[in-house]
């Protein structure tokens, strides 16, 4: 245990909590906004790995999968958001279809081996699927019309095990379409040396990591203190009625910050794809540590995500290099002792 | 009183139903049910706390951990458990589960809404941890294989219908169990508490100490599936004690019906079946898993359990609808 080993451990630390920034603050925003407990932040961070392996096998550009990964898991959360989790007017009617739709394919998967042909004649696979969806999803969509659907947004549970079931959903999607491989992302040549100094070597990549999360936690902080609409989110955090009472579109916010927290755990997939690995099960390996994050920070505060992903970044780190035994006790033990006496995290505001 | 006394009779009806017919099945149906059930006991240890008590928590799945590693660890390292020593493994597994949640509800019980459930969450991730690196004690994360086989005291536990009759009995009792815990003093304030604990305080009842032992009967009852799952099972492995085993707790409470208790029973049914026997016809099955999920949460507020009931009221406001029609015509 020398010099070396500290440092080099310390730094380990400090660029995971980088990376843990990075899914950390979407999902400690998110929270703070709409009171969702998201169970599918995981989720997100697999699926940003896996899209920017996509991109690198189609394009050969790391560059380039990052902004993509990212928007496309933006989308793909404020499609949830806007369909699941805040449904209003006509969004209400496009998620029913959506389960109809949805219900009816899987119908139609099961009984497929049971009735091999419903359409006999000349009709191609793909055709009679279609049309025999169809047929199922219309009076599924019309009996989901007769039951109203329950209001979750005043429910913590059913937000909860809701967005479990997205988990659940993107887990297998994933699986179908990448496959159960171990995947590892590739950073350019240019960032897989590392940086000597004296006897200690530095991975290039990691300081990037940090300087990165550095990047967009200051321009975060920059757009939540200094912009209108930042003004309007930090509001909203404080008090989402008071908010709309002052005529802020909460709706809006609560949509942007979805969007803009997926992004960023996607982000944090791709970046962290180059030493995490991307394979099947790493979302729900990330979700715990992301809540830790939040927790140990206070939901809903940016600098509290900082300073909560750079503990747990270290806590992990150390943790496992000095007590092996008790690596993961180290990491939510504090979470349960800051909960059990400062609920709001140590920079929370309640 | 009577709706009750036909709600109990059919509860009964269906369990003697179970008794009768799992054992003429196939083996793979038996040791479906077999595990149903021991989740159905963990589910309805749930339901104590969220149907009841109000209190959803993210970590039930540490009890029926502590209890699966508890038994493997001393079957395999001092062959405690697998003769007539089972016996006392049941009260010492339940005595662990009711332990440490005496310990863990010090933490969480103080804690409400989003706070309730992420403290459970980190109490059963720390559980989790200790499970998937104490590699010495847990065999990190390949986990325990029970090597001495089940118990055998002259009732044979190796042979899978053995097995599920034993497993059927202390599902059957826990049931009973938890339903004269509800139907008790102290299950009317739990239900007081769940509907409005501010005026369960203000009336002088002490909603801590309720809250508190209604989490240490949950844990109880928590590490006895724990010691049916580690014999179930055959192997204790971290994947016991995940977040997701937790959540699956959850669903199967309130996709039966949260505060029903047979609600849990048939949600284990209902996800079970769905999880070992649409993975053999499909490899899918999760797309219909988290299927149920959503539809459970947006369309079946109160449950299956709750169904007979929406549609009673849906019956109802139709009748109403036609008499107000039938007044307002012209005669």
């Amino acid at each position: 245990m020398n010099t070396q080993f500290w440092v080099v451990q310390a730094f380990n630390g400090i660029s995971y909590g980088a990376l843990l920034f990075l899914v950390g603050a979407g999902l400690s925003l998110i929270f703070g906004v709409m009171r969702i407990v998201n169970l599918s932040h995981g989720s997100y961070f697999l699926l940003g790995g896996y899209v920017a392996l996509s991109v690198i096998g189609t394009t050969g550009s790391w560059l380039l999968s990052i902004p993509i990964a990212t928007l496309t898991i933006a989308v793909v959360g404020l499609i949830m958001e806007r369909l699941f989790l805040r449904p209003e007017g006509h969004a209400k009617l496009v998620r029913d279809a959506v389960i109809a739709l949805g219900t009816a394919l899987v119908i139609r998967l099961l009984i497929g081996p049971i009735l091999p042909r419903l359409l006999p004649g000349q009709i191609g696979a793909i055709i009679q699927v279609t049309l025999v969806v169809i047929v199922l999803a219309i009076p599924i969509f019309l009996l989901l019309q007769r039951i109203s659907a329950v209001a979750i947004e005043a429910d913590l549970l059913r937000q909860v095990l809701m967005t479990v079931g997205f988990a659940f959903l993107f887990q297998q999607a994933a699986l179908d379409i990448w496959g159960g491989n171990n995947f590892d992302i590739q950073p350019p040549s240019a960032l897989t040396q590392s940086l000597v100094i004296g006897d200690i070597y530095l991975p290039l990549y990691r300081l990037f990591m940090i300087v990165g999360a550095l990047v967009i936690g200051i321009a975060l902080w920059l757009a939540m203190e200094k912009t209108r609409m930042g003004a309007a989110v930090r509001a909203t955090v404080d008090d989402a009625q008071m908010a709309r009472g002052v005529g802020i579109d909460t709706n809006k916010i609560s949509m942007l910050i979805f969007a803009l927290g997926a992004g960023m755990a996607a982000l944090g997939g791709v970046i962290g794809g180059a030493f995490l690995g991307v394979y099947p099960g790493l979302d729900f390996e990330m979700l715990p540590i992301a809540f830790a994050v939040v927790i140990i920070g206070g939901m809903g505060s940016l600098g509290g995500a900082a300073i909560g992903a750079l503990l747990v970044g270290l806590a992990d780190n150390f943790g496992k290099a000095l007590f092996p035994e008790l690596a993961y006790f180290t990491l939510y033990a504090p979470m349960v002792l800051i909960l059990a006496i400062k609920p709001t995290g140590l920079f929370g505001r309640d | 009183m009577g709706t009750q006394n036909f709600k109990i009779a059919v509860v009964v009806v269906s369990l003697l139903a179970l008794l009768i017919v799992v054992p003429y099945c196939n083996s793979f149906v038996v040791l479906l049910a077999t595990r149903a059930m021991v989740f159905a006991i963990l589910a309805m240890s749930l339901d104590i706390l969220l149907g009841f008590t109000g209190l959803p928590s993210l970590g039930q799945a540490a009890y029926f951990g502590v209890g699966a590693y508890l038994t493997a660890i001393l079957a395999n390292n001092y062959g405690f458990g697998l003769k007539w020593d089972f016996w006392l493994m049941i009260p010492i597994g339940m005595a662990v589960g009711g332990v440490l949640a005496a310990f863990f509800g010090l933490f969480a019980i103080r804690a409400t809404g989003t706070y309730f459930l992420m403290i459970t969450l980190a109490l059963g991730q720390c559980v989790w941890g200790l499970a998937y690196r104490w590699n010495s004690m847990t065999g990190g994360d390949n986990g325990i294989t029970m090597k001495g086989g089940r118990p055998q005291f002259g009732f044979d536990l190796s042979n899978h219908i053995n097995f599920f009759y034993l497993t059927f009995a202390f599902f059957a009792a826990t049931l009973l169990a938890l339903y004269v815990l509800v139907r008790s003093p102290f299950g009317k304030s739990l239900l007081g508490i769940r509907e409005r604990e501010l005026r369960m305080r203000i009336l002088g009842y002490n909603v801590w100490l309720h809250k508190y032992v209604a989490f240490i009967i949950a844990g109880a009852f928590g590490g006895l599936s724990g010691v049916l799952w580690a014999h179930a099972n055959g192997i204790v492995t971290p994947e016991t004690l995940v977040l997701t085993t937790s959540v699956d707790a959850l669903l199967m409470t309130v996709l039966g019906g949260a505060g029903t208790l047979v609600g849990g029973a048939i949600g284990s049914a209902i996800v079970f079946g769905l999880r070992e026997y649409v993975s053999t016809l499909v490899p899918w099955w999760q797309y219909v898993l988290g299927g149920v999920y959503v539809l459970t949460i947006l369309y079946l507020p109160t449950g299956l359990m709750g169904i007979p009931e929406r549609i009673k009221q849906w019956r109802n406001s139709q009748k109403k609808h036609e008499t107000a029609k039938m007044a307002s015509a012209p005669s």
